[in-house]
């Protein structure tokens, strides 16, 4: 009977011996807890931080099964990730909340939201050069699109082990584009071009044209890039239903209870994927660095279109905005517009960079669409 | 295929591809512009 009792009791102590065993556990643990701080404290994206971090605390407490074949957040993960449709229901959301009447106005914008996608290509060749097999770096480059749905569609489908440290980056960084972006445009820029004063977008945008729009882009990207279609296809199917104005429930549905469901399911299921023997490497400090590196070469490269878009314009743009050419919506256009007014109170940014950040949206998605039609051109993947 | 053919064809093509659809997509959003202006409303009578 002590047998017995004795037993019972080493039941219940198993998880402390287990966290001694692993030490890599308890360093996810602090991790977990960092992010539920950022979230919760930093209000850094908290919709995704806040169950990213207790996922990773779920799963990292030993002898943990919630990720194990029966467990609760495997089943998520199979139905959502393994599948891919949990980031492109996302994505329906965005298309339903995204208003492309700025980059519409001003089509000339979409170049803006083009070179703020280079930095996925030069990060990849980076990646590659320090010795990560091809798909890994592609998932890797993807952190440079700064759009979470598009880093876990690519991730998930073609390097799922590193789904878990190109998603936090995705996402952490996205929300440090006001502390990155700065210093980066202030260093590019010469006084002179900051405090250019850019016209009003006065050009109105006819019904018609915004209904036609995603119509336009989905068989467009379709047909130049048809691997992407999943992505490119939701998000403009949620802004044909914003725009069209008849189904406002969907609409509605879709940018509220549907992205809000996913987006709890979707975050559970990253911090899931954040197990400690899986995480805690050299790797994943090296993937945080390179997605570091991405989001800089973004702004590096958006500024320079910027700056070219100036001199062939004459002078009329302000380069700051091609900063805003990134995925980060509508946050860059803001961190634009502030730092715009920051050398002249009389400039007036937000609009145009709206534009290029409207354009920037659709030029992540492209980007990744691109990249996957030329793998599968390549034969890489099928 | 080695790393660096992979590395150099997915920049050029990635690139070129992603800027030449955007591109694309910016001349047929200016051409709807121009096909579908908005129309000034009618004032009553």
């Amino acid at each position: 009977m002590a047998d017995a009792i004795i037993n019972g009791i080493g039941g219940l102590t198993v998880g402390f011996q287990m966290l001694a065993v692993d030490w890599r556990n308890g360093i996810m643990l602090i991790v977990g807890f960092v992010l539920l701080y950022l979230g919760i404290k930093k209000d850094c994206e908290p919709l995704l931080l806040v169950p990213i971090g207790f996922g990773c605390i779920l799963v990292n407490i030993p002898l943990s099964d919630v990720m194990s074949q029966e467990g609760f957040i495997r089943a998520i993960y199979d139905a959502g990730i393994v599948t891919e449709l949990f980031p492109l229901l996302i994505f329906i959301g965005i298309g339903a909340m995204t208003d492309f009447g700025p980059v519409l106005a001003q089509p000339s914008t979409f170049l803006l939201g083009a070179a703020g996608q280079f930095g996925i290509f030069l990060t990849l060749l980076l990646a590659l050069a320090l010795g990560f097999p091809q798909l890994d770096a592609v998932s890797i480059g993807i952190i440079g699109a700064c759009d979470g749905p598009t880093a876990i569609y690519v991730t998930s489908k073609y390097a799922p082990h590193l789904l878990g440290a190109v998603s936090v980056a995705a996402y952490s960084y996205m929300s440090l584009v006001p502390i990155i972006q700065p210093p980066i445009m202030r260093l590019l820029t010469t006084k002179k071009e900051r405090m250019t004063v850019m016209k009003a977008v006065a050009k109105p945008v006819s019904k018609t044209t915004k209904i036609l729009f995603p119509l336009v882009i989905t068989i467009l990207g379709g047909l130049i890039a048809p691997k992407g279609l999943p992505l490119l296809g939701t998000i403009m199917l949620g802004n044909l239903m914003r725009e069209s104005g008849v189904v406002s429930r969907l609409t509605k549905a879709s940018e509220n209870e549907i992205a809000n469901v996913v987006t709890l399911f979707l975050g559970l299921c990253i911090g899931a994927t954040m197990v400690g023997s899986a995480f805690v490497k050299a790797q994943t400090l090296i993937i945080l660095g390179l997605g570091f590196v991405a989001i800089c070469l973004d702004t590096v490269c958006g500024v320079c279109m910027g700056k070219v878009m100036r001199v062939v314009t004459g002078g009329k743009v302000n380069p700051l905005i091609g900063a805003a050419g990134i995925s980060a919506f509508p946050m860059a256009a803001r961190v634009v517009q502030k730092e715009g007014a920051k050398w002249n109170k009389k400039s007036y940014l937000l609009m145009h960079a709206m534009g290029a950040n409207a354009g920037g949206q659709i030029g992540s998605v492209v980007a990744a669409a691109v990249m996957l039609s030329v793998l599968a051109g390549m034969g890489i993947i099928r | 295929m080695d790393n660096l053919t992979f590395g150099i064809t997915m920049l050029i093509c990635g690139m070129g591809g992603t800027i030449l659809t955007l591109w694309i997509m910016s001349l047929v959003m200016g051409l709807l512009g121009k096909l579908f202006p908005v129309k000034p409303e009618k004032k009553e009578a």
